[in-house]
């Protein structure tokens, strides 16, 4: 197996008298998407938290391809080339895409410098290259981004974590606010994310979207880890009996007898209840 | 929806002729975009009618009379401008302009301080009371509505603090008038316009030939004809029309440089996108590592700057510094002509044309009910209904953003 991108071991953390994580641990490869899933209250976003600097875990040993890093604040995460995407996503949505993407590092160039001239030609063919190497289909560039679809909007808070060239990019959610047709192109998009060879970390509620794109399952329950699954030779019903934590789960049976019936690959088209 | 990745249809760029980009015009005006064009047609509709019911409205006399008028709000409403841009509002703009004109008036009547460094010194101040303002409201979050309201009272107190027992002070002729005496001879207004057009044609040519070279649309040569072409017009209709009276007004370049300017620094500078963006969504701004109290903070320093200008102007087309300086309707003409003009309260949206064109619809309506001779109660109620009618455009415009 390939080296992790990033590695998180023995992750503790308290708010107050609540243990939040409790010695959890993770990993994300390149070339590779994980899903994180887990109840709400389990720590997912404690864990997202630690390891992209927005609030540091208490204990704990984050290893960045295999060197230990201290997570202190969301610069320190950056500049190791992990690029987080939050839910809400940041959009100024008066703006058009390109400075979007660009937004707090546009481009200037020569003594255009001096006041700050924005290069908009450089940035402009950058956008361009950026999205059709995405296959993020957007019908111009200079489109100001609150007239986009929500899966548009999405793919474009996407493609502005990829303009740093990370190693590493998380994903909080992505789908959450999405209709199926904009569902189906965001999860293509995090496909390309690992077909280029990076570690993707997929925060989803949505078993139907962690199926037909994760490699991996990581199970958060109540601060722990609680299963550690290769999508492939697991069942929805496994899942959802980890993250409720109970084999007999109405759901879970449910789930298993409906499989049963079906047939139905992993992976399938259905939306599983939550 | 296809599931494969296939390219969209509508990623491919719209044709380079003037059907075209007709169609993306309309296109954005349908979804609510409407830039300047409602205040435009206003404008024409109110030349024409103020035309019809006096054959004096469009004379040269009247027109350089109108330009002067509208110099000093004008330049007031550039400033305000920006700060409708935070979506934010400043009040305290036509105080600030009345404290910044007494200061010039004693400097120069009662020091003896030579013209320039009354100027320098007057807008000085109007830089220091935004910058006291803004520490209020970027770093301390106090709203900007009450901080302003305060220095609309307060700015107000130190003006007739300042220019005490006297009341009004008169400027001498000379100096500080001459920015509103002094008229461009036609060959300085032509030699001004040529160079306007060399400059502007070179940068768009270039802009061109950068964007061809990286295979991006760029427009084309037709469209480039096109905007020279009215940019010409309009320079040149300003240029005859104003030399048949005494020139061009200097305060009127002074002005019309100034929305120039700023809007050049806002649709192309980092600083300019900045502002949009933290109008837009300033938690945006802030995550994506702008400095947003910085940014907040300049806009309200140059909000100062401008009403000190303003004030200036205001001085000396009055010949005079008074107690009612900056008072009255200043402040409410100067953030009524940027909404007329386009500019969204709500902010983020908007361009510095709207402080220009706004400003001039608000002036051609007092001075044509002026003209006719109309009592001042009416032109309130014109002004108000103009102002509503254009809020509620705005409004609409962004429900039709939305939907």
């Amino acid at each position: 197996m390939v080296a992790a991108t990033l590695e998180a071991v023995g992750i503790s953390k308290r708010y107050e008298a609540v243990r939040a994580l409790d010695d959890a641990h993770f990993a994300a490869y390149p070339g590779s998407v994980v899903a994180l899933v887990g109840d709400n209250g389990a720590g997912k976003s404690t864990l997202v938290k630690a390891i992209s600097g927005a609030a540091p875990a208490g204990e704990g040993v984050i290893l960045f391809e295999g060197q230990p890093v201290s997570m202190r604040q969301p610069a320190d995460a950056t500049s190791l080339g992990i690029a987080t995407v939050f839910q809400d996503l940041a959009l100024c949505d008066n703006l058009d895409v390109v400075a979007n993407l660009y937004l707090g590092r546009a481009r200037t160039r020569g003594i255009g410098r001096l006041i700050g001239w924005r290069d908009e030609t450089a940035m402009e063919i950058h956008a361009n290259e950026l999205l059709t190497s995405l296959a993020v289909s957007i019908p111009s560039v200079r489109t100001p981004v609150g007239s986009l679809s929500g899966g548009q909007r999405q793919s474009v808070a996407i493609a502005r974590a990829l303009l740093a060239s990370p190693k590493l990019v998380i994903l909080d959610e992505p789908t959450a606010a999405l209709g199926v047709s904009q569902t189906r192109q965001v999860l293509d998009l995090v496909t390309r994310l690992k077909d280029n060879g990076l570690a993707v970390v997929l925060i989803s509620h949505n078993l139907g979207d962690v199926f037909s794109v994760a490699d991996r399952i990581e199970v958060l329950r109540l601060g722990k880890n609680n299963g550690s699954f290769i999508t492939k030779e697991t069942t929805p019903a496994d899942v959802v009996a980890a993250i409720t934590g109970a084999t007999d789960d109405k759901i879970a049976q449910y789930l298993a007898s409906a499989e049963r019936k079906h047939n139905a690959p992993a992976g399938g088209p259905e939306r599983n209840p939550q | 929806m296809t599931t494969s990745p296939s390219p969209d249809p509508r990623l491919i760029a719209t044709g380079n002729n003037v059907r075209s980009y007709a169609q993306s015009w309309g296109r954005r005006v349908r979804h609510g975009q409407l830039g300047v064009l409602p205040v435009v047609l206003g404008l024409i509709v109110i030349a024409v009618v103020f035309q019809t019911a006096n054959p004096n409205f469009l004379t040269p006399l009247n027109l350089t009379n109108l330009t002067l008028q509208v110099a000093a709000t004008g330049t007031i409403s550039v400033g305000i401008f920006l700060v409708l841009l935070l979506g934010e509002v400043d009040l305290s703009v036509g105080s600030i302009s009345g404290v910044c004109a007494a200061v010039l008036g004693v400097l120069v009547v009662n020091q003896g301080f030579g013209t320039a460094a009354a100027i320098l010194t007057a807008v000085a101040v109007g830089i220091a009371i935004g910058l006291f303002q803004s520490l209020f409201i970027a770093r301390l979050g106090v709203p900007a509505f009450v901080v302003t309201l305060a220095g609309l009272i307060a700015w107000q107190g130190l003006q007739l603090y300042i220019l005490g027992g006297q009341g009004t002070i008169n400027l001498p002729t000379g100096g500080i008038t001459e920015l509103t005496s002094t008229f461009l001879s036609p060959a300085v207004w032509w030699s001004l316009v040529a160079a306007i057009i060399v400059i502007n044609l070179a940068v768009q040519l270039n802009e061109r030939r950068q964007r061809r070279n990286a295979g991006l649309p760029a427009r084309s040569l037709v469209q480039i004809a096109l905007r020279q072409t009215l940019l010409i017009s309009i320079l040149a209709a300003a240029g005859i029309v104003l030399s048949q009276d005494r020139g061009v007004p200097l305060a009127l370049v002074i002005f019309t440089g100034f929305v120039v300017i700023v809007g050049i620094v806002m649709t192309r500078t980092r600083y300019g996108q900045s502002v949009y963006a933290v109008g837009g969504n300033s938690e945006a701004a802030r995550r994506a590592g702008m400095k947003v109290q910085l940014i907040r903070t300049s806009v309200f320093v140059i909000a100062g700057m401008f009403a000190a200008i303003g004030g200036i102007l205001a001085a000396s087309r009055l010949f005079a510094v008074s107690q009612s300086s900056g008072s009255g309707d200043v402040l409410l003409n100067a953030i009524a002509a940027v909404v007329i003009g386009g500019t969204s309260l709500f902010g983020g949206r908007g361009t510095a044309y709207s402080a220009l064109l706004g400003t001039l619809v608000i002036g051609s309506i007092s001075n044509g009910m002026d003209l006719l001779g109309l009592n001042s109660s009416i032109k309130l109620m014109i002004t108000g209904g103009v102002l509503l009618a254009a809020v509620t455009l705005d409004t609409l415009a962004r429900r039709g953003r939305q939907a």
